[in-house]
């Protein structure tokens, strides 16, 4: 296949961010020239950081490509550099056609306009013309089902008619590249359901739908084809399911690299020693307890606290226990064997990991994947029932229900 | 189908000039969504900006006019400093909109890609329906205080072109500077109020002391001024190096602003 088929073809693609060094950021102008004037010939040092690194790949039309990758692996950037959002530091993107972006949804929407102002404002922004817009005028308000509501303003809408307003608009793009960032998961089932075969029908169409996300399942039900992205690089590039399979193998990867210390990001000056969960197997309503290991250091001034993460696996933060919460505070110069218990927190089952992060004003030592946990397929409540009662929700609960 | 391909940009590329024609859409809307937003939401609406104007050119008639006693070329003060006003608010206006777009509007440049010189581009639109219905009120006063301006008022389309071309040079570059140092803000309203005293908006260029008088001279919105005052109220054209002089600083301005904006353009997305 020359490039010349494909909808989109990236060759060395690149984009780094410099991060000024030394001082704080300077965001005023004054700063900014006080600075020149006190130093005229320094030159601000730089750390480079690079989001994204020597990508090359290539999407036939037709396709479906899902992008996916661990927190801060570069997927949001790249999309940012196909939707021209962002401009690469490197390398070259050629682009088949025009790509419409359907980010973050509401983005373009004023609170104080009109559905049908708004209809006409996101539409203009997401590159539709006049023309174009009002060919499919009809169509966007019967997708979204708020035809009784056009001429309200929108910050009287409910979040659901937002939302479902904003995907319409966005959806009925006739861009011959569609790009989405996780904005499938909006709406109640029913729309959610209508949005994916939405998005197939483009794919359908042959044009071409890049997808990032964090949840696979829709990932799986949508894509055609997949790109694994691990530190802004392309580890693999194929089947959706092969694309999975790497993510899932990258994680034990991901969690060896990480437990060497100087592996971590954070300054350093007091990192775990360990992270233990004290049950690698539970049941959903056991406390769950976890061992965290401080060594003494000495040239660190003041306090510092301590937080945890849990994460289902789909990445997504499930609780964050933050030892500032609670006031609890650790004193550098001795060694800390503390202890955190977490109560009524009913767990699905399924695999958990912990992050776990220790801080002061800034970040000292921040472990992800510091330990996991797998949480047994159990349930905690008297009666066993069909998979449709428990299938909902993120986690369990103890709830009860009194006849009145 | 054009294929389209995106490199690493250069320092300072020329600003997109195809694409903001084909995103003119954009231009419109945003103008549009500023002006709705403005009299939806107030409740005295157009009122407002009749009133402003009125009433700061009344407060100038009486403290210049009466306890100053300044010279106005044998005009009522109040027509005399509403005709200066009505020029410097569309430069002023134009630089205050403009200048803050960028900012207002950091969500959406952000996340979505358009040609970013459209957001403060698309701030003229309302300032331009302020100048108009100012400009009605000021025909009403031509009439009210029988002036006759002559056939000079035929160039007045020339001096809104520069004083819009003045305004958004200042106010795009302002814009972009914004996006990274906020407190762009702060200095500019100030260092605008400062303008409007050291130009003569409320007052007449025969009132500045001789020996100050190259001073006031060299002020591009001096000659901007005098330009408004002529066309309006039919008072001496300025000199001919002073029309010269608007045309080319107006474009070198705006020049200027576009410089700078696109030099800044390229990281607007990674740092605001």
């Amino acid at each position: 296949m020359t490039a010349r088929d494909s909808a989109i073809s990236v060759q060395g693609l690149s984009k780094t961010y410099r991060i000024a060094r030394g001082a704080a950021h300077v965001d005023r102008i004054t700063d900014a020239a006080l600075n020149r004037l006190r130093h005229p010939f320094r030159r601000t040092q730089y750390d480079v950081f690079e989001a994204v690194r020597d990508l090359s790949f290539e999407v036939p039309w037709g396709e479906a490509l899902g992008i996916v990758g661990r927190n801060g692996a570069g997927k949001s950037t790249l999309l940012k550099l196909l939707t021209r959002v962002s401009a690469p530091t490197a390398g070259v993107i050629e682009l088949g056609g025009r790509v419409g972006s359907l980010l973050e949804v509401g983005t373009g929407f004023h609170p104080d306009l009109t559905g049908r102002e708004n209809i006409y404002l996101n539409g203009a922004l997401l590159g539709m013309s006049r023309t174009e817009i009002k060919r499919r005028f009809d169509e966007i308000v019967d997708f979204s089902g708020v035809e009784k509501f056009l001429d309200t303003q929108v910050k009287r809408y409910s979040s659901g008619m937002y939302v479902r307003l904003a995907f319409s608009v966005a959806a009925h793009l006739e861009t011959e590249i569609l790009a989405i960032d996780e904005v499938l998961a909006v709406g109640d089932a029913e729309f959610q359901a209508k949005s994916l075969a939405k998005m197939r029908d483009v794919a359908r169409d042959g044009r071409t739908v890049l997808y990032v996300s964090h949840q696979m399942q829709t990932v799986t039900t949508l894509c055609t084809s997949a790109i694994y992205l691990d530190k802004g690089e392309l580890l693999y590039h194929g089947s959706v399911e092969g694309a999975l399979e790497t993510y899932r193998n990258s994680f034990e990867k991901f969690q060896a690299r990480q437990s060497v210390a100087s592996n971590r990001p954070g300054t350093g000056e007091v990192r775990f020693a360990s992270v233990r969960v004290t049950q690698p197997q539970q049941t959903p309503a056991d406390e769950k307890v976890i061992e965290l290991e401080l060594p003494p250091v000495t040239g660190l001034i003041g306090d510092y606290f301590v937080s945890c993460h849990i994460n289902d696996a789909n990445g997504i933060v499930i609780a964050q226990c933050d030892s500032r919460a609670l006031g609890v505070w650790f004193s550098p110069g001795r060694a800390h064997q503390a202890r955190l218990s977490i109560r009524n927190l009913w767990l699905k089952p399924g695999t958990y990991t912990v992050d776990a992060y220790v801080c002061q004003a800034g970040i000292l030592d921040a472990w992800e994947g510091a330990e996991s946990f797998e949480v047994l397929p159990s349930y905690p409540y008297p009666e066993l029932t069909s998979e449709e009662a428990l299938l909902s929700g993120v986690i369990l609960t103890d709830f009860t229900y009194e006849r009145g | 189908m054009d294929r389209l391909i995106i490199t690493p940009p250069r320092r300072t590329p020329l600003p997109p000039f195809r694409d903001m024609w084909r995103a003119r859409e954009v231009f419109w809307r945003f103008g549009m969504r500023d002006i709705l937003l403005r009299y939806r939401q107030t409740v005295i609406g157009v009122a407002w900006v009749i009133l402003q104007p009125l009433v700061a050119a009344g407060v100038f008639a009486i403290i210049f006019g009466q306890v100053a006693k300044l010279p106005s070329g044998g005009l009522p003060y109040f027509v005399f400093s509403f005709a200066g006003l009505l020029g410097w608010n569309l430069f002023n206006g134009v630089i205050a909109r403009a200048s803050t777009s960028l900012v207002a509007n950091q969500s959406l440049v952000a996340k979505i890609f358009f040609p970013r010189l459209l957001i403060p581009a698309s701030s003229v639109l309302s300032v331009l329906l302020d100048f108009a219905v100012a400009l009605v009120l000021m025909v009403v006063l031509l009439f009210v205080y029988h002036i006759n301006p002559g056939w000079a008022i035929l160039l007045l389309p020339f001096w809104i072109l520069f004083a819009i071309l003045l305004g958004l040079g200042v106010g795009i570059a302002a814009a972009a500077l914004m996006v990274k140092y906020r407190d762009v803000g702060y200095v500019l309203p100030w260092l605008l109020q400062i303008l409007f005293y050291v130009t003569p908006v409320a007052y007449s260029v025969d009132a500045v002391p001789p020996q100050l008088a190259w001073v006031f001279e060299a002020n591009p919105l001096t000659w901007l001024m005098e330009g408004f005052r002529w066309s309006l109220l039919g008072q001496a054209p300025p000199p001919l190096w002073q029309l010269a002089g608007l045309v080319v600083v107006s474009f070198a301005v705006l020049a200027g602003g576009l410089l700078v904006f696109q030099k800044l353009e390229r990281g607007f997305a990674d740092v605001i």
